[in-house]
């Protein structure tokens, strides 16, 4: 029967995993070593700045793993989303790496580089055509908001993969992609079927993660032309089928239908059976190919941002917290005013740990039982210093301002920092979601090669 | 009468992107879903009481398979947008921790 065995080393490049599964999955012989190196999951922050969401130390270590036992087994390696957000600083983040790895062990090889970062102008282009699409619950594009994106990503399917494989490419780098599409690529390559080709990438780019216990591990995938067999390959972890089954519910709006680039994954029908009692064969699932479309992902500067945190213990405050602290934001609002810094020119936000901190307006439980509170207070403004001189005022109001029947004439807030004051820096939103109809699968991802030795 | 924090093997939110939050309760044995799912209590409106949310915009989905109850909503605040509470996802469940089958 014709198979091809994939591995994925964890769920994100940089979060570390046994070297003995690693040995484990290479004693299997597979025909491919990959990792998923990205998500949106941690928030606008890294598409919006450029930085790698994970250390270079972290992701060095598991490249430089990685690379040593693809190479010297001859099948090709595959980083998906490089640094996390798979914008182009991202990218040569971990080209760089890569390449010093290389240096470093006498490596040769042929990298393939796979840009996923968007022109404004080209996606602007295809916004007057009509081209563009919102997601759920997004606004229409246009053109301010293209232009006011601090990085805009189109995310890859399986074909630039597959064009980088065919051209010789042994380490293949890639920009923002679909997260199984690494897998589903080096499996559809080999004439397999997609269904199969789809779902065992969509096990495996989060690692062990449907294993039990889950973790940050190896994981291997065989594909068959009509089923899936997925396996741990560190002997604390089992496959079985209700894990692979619960799979299926992370972070997808539905447990059965799973939209990529060039069609849907339907897992409506798929059985889960036990393999052996660390294995489960997963069968059933389909492929209905759409026409082909490319999600956008962009992001754009909110501010700039400054907290403090304290906690308060004082019963009095307790029962009176609304009135308090509308009385303290008025204070801010004036004195901030009175060194020139009007109330549109920042954001400022009480969070209150023991009361609502964690589900804000979704919070059902409306008495809080809590004999103290969290409180972190935040201040975005337009830049750094009206932040850092907001946030400032915030502190010094929120510690002092008197209250009805107070006995805490000294201050309201325990603070255990000195200096209370963090300057957080710039903050981004995700503002573009959007999907690119009528697109050909290659034209928004050029590929570099070159031999590195 | 049972809470779904005494019934349920798994009860987790997470993002689905950053403009979703889904929301899931996987129970142990097929006994116990299946006595869960005749009961009809726990659907889209049930959801979109608990989560501010008209329920047409719940996607609501009993996932045999997997023994599990899986919910979509749109998030309150996109994940990290200024006022978001909860960048991940990873800590809007418990609404439903407490609520009462009628089993």
């Amino acid at each position: 029967m014709r198979e091809f065995r994939l591995v994925s080393t964890s769920g994100i490049c940089g979060y570390g995993f046994p070297e003995e599964s690693l040995k484990a999955a290479m004693a299997r012989e597979p025909d491919m070593l990959g990792v998923d190196g990205g998500s949106t999951d941690p928030g606008p922050h890294y598409l919006g700045s450029g930085k790698c969401l994970n250390s270079r130390m972290s992701m060095k270590r598991d490249i430089a793993l990685m690379m040593d036992a693809a190479l010297s087994a001859r099948i090709p390696m595959v980083i998906s989303s490089c640094g996390g957000a798979g914008g182009e600083p991202h990218l040569q983040a971990t080209a760089d790496i890569v390449r010093e790895v290389a240096r470093e062990k006498g490596h040769k090889f042929k990298l393939a580089v796979i840009h996923a970062e968007q022109n404004k102008g080209w996606v602007k282009g295809k916004l007057a055509k009509g081209k563009v699409k919102p997601l759920t619950a997004v606004k229409p594009l246009d053109d301010a908001t293209v232009d006011g994106a601090s990085r805009i990503v189109g995310m890859m399917g399986a074909e630039p993969y597959i064009q980088a494989l065919d051209e010789g490419a042994q380490i293949v780098l890639a920009g923002r992609s679909s997260d199984p599409a690494p897998w589903a690529a080096c499996a559809t390559r080999a004439q397999l079927p997609s269904a199969p080709a789809w779902f065992a990438g969509k096990v495996l780019e989060c690692g062990a993660a449907a294993a039990l216990p889950k973790g940050h591990d190896c994981m291997i995938a065989t594909v068959r032309e009509d089923h899936v067999v997925i396996e741990a390959l560190n002997p604390i972890r089992k496959c079985t089928p209700m894990s692979l089954a619960n799979h299926s519910l992370h972070e997808n709006p539905s447990p059965c239908i799973h939209v990529e680039p060039g069609g849907i994954l339907d897992t409506t029908n798929c059985r889960f059976d036990a393999e052996s009692d660390r294995a489960c064969r997963i069968s059933g699932m389909s492929w209905q190919p759409k026409p082909y479309t490319i999600k956008l992902e962009g992001a754009e500067l909110a501010g700039y941002r400054a907290i403090t945190i304290c906690g308060t213990r004082d019963p009095g405050l307790l029962g009176q917290w609304d009135s308090y602290l509308a009385f303290v934001r008025q204070n801010i609002v004036d004195k901030a005013r009175a060194f020139g810094v009007e109330p549109e020119q920042y954001h400022l936000i009480y969070r209150v740990y023991g009361r609502d901190g964690v589900m804000g307006e979704w919070e059902p439980v409306k008495q809080s039982q809590a004999h103290e509170l969290g409180i972190l207070v935040e201040v975005v403004g337009k830049t750094q210093e009206i932040a850092n001189a907001v946030l400032s005022i915030a502190r010094i109001n929120t510690l002092h301002v008197d209250f009805p029947d107070r006995m805490c004439k000294e201050g309201n807030m325990a603070f255990p920092f000195s200096p209370s004051d963090i300057e957080a820096g710039a903050a981004y939103r995700f503002s573009v979601f959007h999907i690119v109809e009528d697109i050909d699968p290659l034209e928004m991802f050029p590929i570099e090669y070159e031999m590195v030795q | 009468m049972a809470k779904i924090k005494e019934i349920a093997q798994v009860c987790k939110s997470k993002n689905a992107g950053p403009f979703e939050v889904t929301i899931d309760v996987v129970f142990a044995d097929k006994r116990m879903f299946e006595r869960v799912k005749r009961t009809g209590a726990l659907n889209a409106e049930l959801i979109g009481r608990l989560y501010k949310t008209p329920p047409k915009d719940v996607i609501f989905t009993v996932y045999d398979a997997g023994l599990a109850f899986k919910a979509t909503v749109p998030r309150r605040i996109p994940a990290g947008d200024l006022g978001d509470t909860d960048v991940y996802g990873a800590q809007q469940h418990a609404p439903l921790l407490d609520v009462d089958i009628p089993i």
